[in-house]
């Protein structure tokens, strides 16, 4: 499925790995109706990174991102309809299990994810298989969440923790790195639901075991708009949150993970017969 | 126990058991689920009180409470075939928009396929 001449026409950069350690990286970038800020976003991580390839992944938006996106020069992958970031996401997961990325990077559009970080997630990759950009974890942290809201983050920060056997701070960052390991796990496995494309997709990722660990990053705020600060609405994420993690705790996964494993033609389509969509394909036992 | 109580009992703990099972199984989404979570535990929270029924039928000024249980059974019903109409009509647009998109793929592909052959006969596999 890999066809090593196929990076040519995909990719912003010659398919020449330029990465630390000669790491071919791909960084995704979810956008949905973000063409006020994805340019800027782009520029900034492609300062960072230069030697990293840039996919952005626009979901079915109504405004001109695809558009912009590709002015800024990364390569723009449309979905014909909004499917969520869990959508967009495996979307992207696909594109570098294809065409064999050694690192995903997962950053937001809305410039919230400070690309600076991206080196040192990167860095990481040798000690984990899913590296995680989390808020919280230091004591002058600017980035304050209160409420209903920071209980979920804890509750489900400490439950994670438990499940991955080492101190994670923040489970729903959007803001992460996998390695191939993950990334053929994630692009037959990246939930579409509710917290699923974050914390469901890390207990995935921890139960097929991956290891999990995390980066102190600072986010910076939101600079226009949409900020969800109603307390309802918190204590409406909080309920969903718990629903999204028991859930999460109980559905059964892919114990295990076959390394280097090829894409079935279609995981997500009904099989034959009786398979249910979304199983994997080995009977279960 | 009356034999209403048990029924009722057995009845919901049984779509909730199914619920969970499917859940599990990644044969039910949340949003499906959800509903039908509801509807279990309200049959059960009446199986197990039925003072609540009578008391409401009541007050509303029903004579025959079960009249009350039909009506909200009926409603529930509604509403549930209401969502999967609505489901439904989204899924048909979007198959319709994939079906649009695929067709028009396809053109594209068709003709840069052409072209290439056009250019190079020779060997059609180098893309430019
Ligand atoms: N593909 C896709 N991306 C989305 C969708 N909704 C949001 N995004 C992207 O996901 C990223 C994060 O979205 P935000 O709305 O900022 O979510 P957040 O950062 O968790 O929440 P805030 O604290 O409100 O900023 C951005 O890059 C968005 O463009 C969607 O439906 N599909
Ligand atoms: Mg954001």
């Amino acid at each position: 499925m890999t066809r090593p001449d196929d990076r040519r026409t995909v990719g912003s950069i010659a398919g020449v790995p330029q990465g630390p350690e000669g790491l071919r990286v791909l960084v995704i970038v979810p956008a949905w109706n973000e063409q006020d800020s994805i340019t800027g976003t782009l520029d900034e991580i492609r300062e960072c990174v230069p030697w990293a390839d840039l996919l952005v992944i626009d979901d079915g938006s109504g405004d001109r991102t695809a558009a912009v996106a590709e002015a800024a020069g990364a390569t723009v992958c449309r979905l014909p309809f909004n499917l969520g970031v869990g959508g967009a996401m495996r979307t992207g997961y696909r594109y570098a299990l294809r065409n064999g990325y050694d690192v995903a990077v997962q950053i937001d559009a809305d410039g919230q994810h400070d690309p600076r970080y991206l080196v040192d997630l990167i860095d990481l990759m040798g000690d984990a298989d899913v590296v995680i950009g989390a808020r919280f974890a230091k004591a002058d942290d600017p980035y304050i969440v209160r409420g209903p809201r920071r209980w979920a983050m804890v509750l489900l920060a400490w439950v994670l923790s438990r499940l991955a056997r080492t101190r994670l701070t923040d489970v729903t960052s959007g803001f992460r790195a996998s390695n191939r390991r993950a990334i053929a796990l994630f692009a037959q496995h990246y939930p579409a639901e509710y917290l699923g494309d974050t914390v469901e997709s890390l207990v995935i990722a921890a139960r097929a075991g991956c290891r999990i660990t995390q980066v102190p990053v600072t986010m910076r705020a939101r600079t226009a708009g949409r900020a969800s600060h109603s307390p309802v609405k918190a204590a409406i994420y909080l309920c969903r949150a718990i629903v999204a993690l028991l859930l999460a705790l109980v559905r059964d996964w892919p114990a295990q993970l076959e390394e280097g494993a090829e894409m079935p033609p279609s995981p997500a389509a009904p099989g034959p017969a009786t398979r249910p969509s979304g199983a994997r394909p080995e009977a279960r036992p | 126990m009356s034999g209403s109580t048990i029924l009722g009992v057995v009845g919901s703990a049984v779509i909730l058991l199914t619920l969970f099972e499917m859940m599990r199984r990644h044969r039910l989404r949340e949003k499906y689920a959800l509903i039908w979570a509801l509807v279990a535990v309200s049959v059960i929270t009446v199986a197990l009180f039925p003072v609540l029924l009578f008391e409401a039928s009541d007050a509303v000024g029903l004579a025959v409470p079960a009249n009350l249980l039909f009506f909200c059974s009926a409603i529930v019903i509604l509403v549930l075939t209401l969502q999967h109409s609505s489901e439904l009509s989204r899924l048909e647009e979007r198959t319709r928009t994939l079906a649009e998109e695929l067709a028009l793929l396809r053109l594209q592909v068709d003709r840069n396929h052409r072209a290439e052959q056009q250019h190079d006969p020779s060997h059609d596999e180098s893309t430019s």
